[in-house]
């Protein structure tokens, strides 16, 4: 239990996806200028990571890692199928599992919980493409994490991401009427602010786990 | 230039300053920062951009007929998807050190947002010479910011310029220190907004 605990804390604080590793920095940008829809962002990162990392997991250990295909053999006799490696493929299926997994994820929530679903909006879609899903994925098969690791992984990393973007939004909202040099505003003081927020983070590796 | 007429100019220069994909679109930030420690790892990630950009915007402006627009995504996605994974095995081939150090960036420029945009909004409308252009202006465009970011972190973070150290030992011994905070990620960050203000301040672009 513990090693998960600790799994848990380091994605959300210590190795948070988008403070330590830049992955889903453009949705970032985009979209912490309003409190409101960052928290929405936030909440549709958490649930997608968590459903498609444990997802991808399957897919590499059973399809796609060296010798993953040894099942062939013994099940249905398909001589030589456990050394066949096809994890060069991981980053197309991935990308493909991913936008499918959006897909049933946004039907299962149209259906089940319409309210849920219109206040994520156009988030859903948009998430596909995101980094920070794709990157969770990688990050999982490069880890070498197991398929409970990796569920607990794809949940922190989420509510990394939810937190950063939260409190970034929250932070533009405040120097909304400061005096910001007019070429710094936009971008450059958001970068510069998030390299901030990115090393009041950093206190957290100090953290022995 | 003059082989290029006024609009293909326009392609391939315009995203270089005046409309640059990192600090004006502001796309394809996420792989621009983790791979700057270093300058030969940001050049080595420029090269592969610029290949993926150029080309999938070629073949994409090539298909841009037969595409139909409901499945368009899905169908720029898989052209990107297959150049970057094409990309990854010739890096692991034949610079398989700068590879590791990579690691996960090199997939995720699938993910990359320029990539996607310029598929979209570019070579979607235009012939497949005028995309190419343009894919390749993006992609200098992205790699000038991305080994401006890359040099000032190493040579703060660091001491060293492309791996050779310039910072001459007097000064170590004077008291000089390495910036320890520019090899960690916040660095990154700062040193980024600092180079889209000087770029903005030099454009003179504003934002209301």
């Amino acid at each position: 239990m513990e090693h998960y605990i600790s799994i848990l804390t380091k994605a959300i604080f210590i190795e948070n996806i988008l403070l330590a590793y830049f992955l889903g920095m453009c949705s970032f940008l985009a979209i912490s200028k309003k409190v409101d829809t960052s928290i929405g962002l936030g909440f549709a990162v958490i649930f997608v990571l968590t459903i498609t990392a444990p997802t991808n997991w399957f897919i590499h250990n059973y399809l796609l890692k060296e010798g993953a295909l040894v099942w062939l053999n013994s099940d249905y006799g398909v001589a030589g199928s456990n050394t066949i490696n096809l994890s060069f493929l991981n980053s197309i299926i991935f990308i493909a599992v991913i936008a499918a997994m959006v897909q049933l994820v946004e039907m299962t929530l149209d259906r089940f919980a319409p309210k849920l679903y219109i206040s994520l909006g156009i988030f859903l879609p948009l998430i596909a493409v995101n980094c920070a899903i794709l990157g969770g994925s990688m990050f999982l098969v490069e880890r070498e994490y197991t398929f409970i690791e990796s569920t607990v992984y794809g949940f922190g990393s989420g509510i990394g991401f939810f937190l950063a973007i939260s409190s970034m939004a929250a932070i533009r909202h405040r120097i909304r009427y400061s005096n910001v040099p007019v070429q710094l505003r936009g971008v450059g003081i958001t970068m510069l602010l998030t390299g901030l927020v990115s090393m009041a983070f950093m206190a957290f590796s100090g953290i022995d786990l | 230039m003059a082989i290029l007429d006024k609009k293909s100019k326009e392609a391939l220069a315009d995203p270089l300053m005046k409309n640059n994909p990192i600090s004006l679109q502001v796309l394809g930030i996420c792989s621009a920062l983790a791979v700057t420690v270093q300058l030969n790892t940001a050049v080595v990630m420029t090269l592969a951009v610029v290949a993926v950009l150029s080309i999938s915007n070629t073949v994409i402006s090539i298909l841009r007929n037969l595409i139909p627009s409901k499945v368009r995504i899905i169908v720029q996605l898989s052209v990107i998807a297959s150049l970057v994974i094409l990309t990854d095995q010739i890096l692991q081939a034949y610079m398989y050190d700068i590879s590791k150090q990579l690691s996960v960036f090199v997939a995720l420029i699938i993910t990359n947002c320029i990539v996607m945009g310029r598929a979209e909004a570019f070579a979607m409308q235009n012939t497949p010479g005028k995309s190419f252009l343009d894919g390749l202006g993006n992609g200098l465009g992205y790699g000038g910011i991305l080994i401006s970011v890359a040099f000032f972190r190493e040579l703060l973070g660091s001491g060293s310029i492309y791996g050779i150290s310039v910072v001459p030992d007097s000064f170590y011994d004077a008291g000089y220190q390495n910036m320890g905070l520019m090899v960690l990620s916040p660095g990154a960050f700062i040193i980024l907004g600092l180079i889209v203000w000087a770029q903005r301040y030099v454009s003179g672009i504003e934002e209301e």
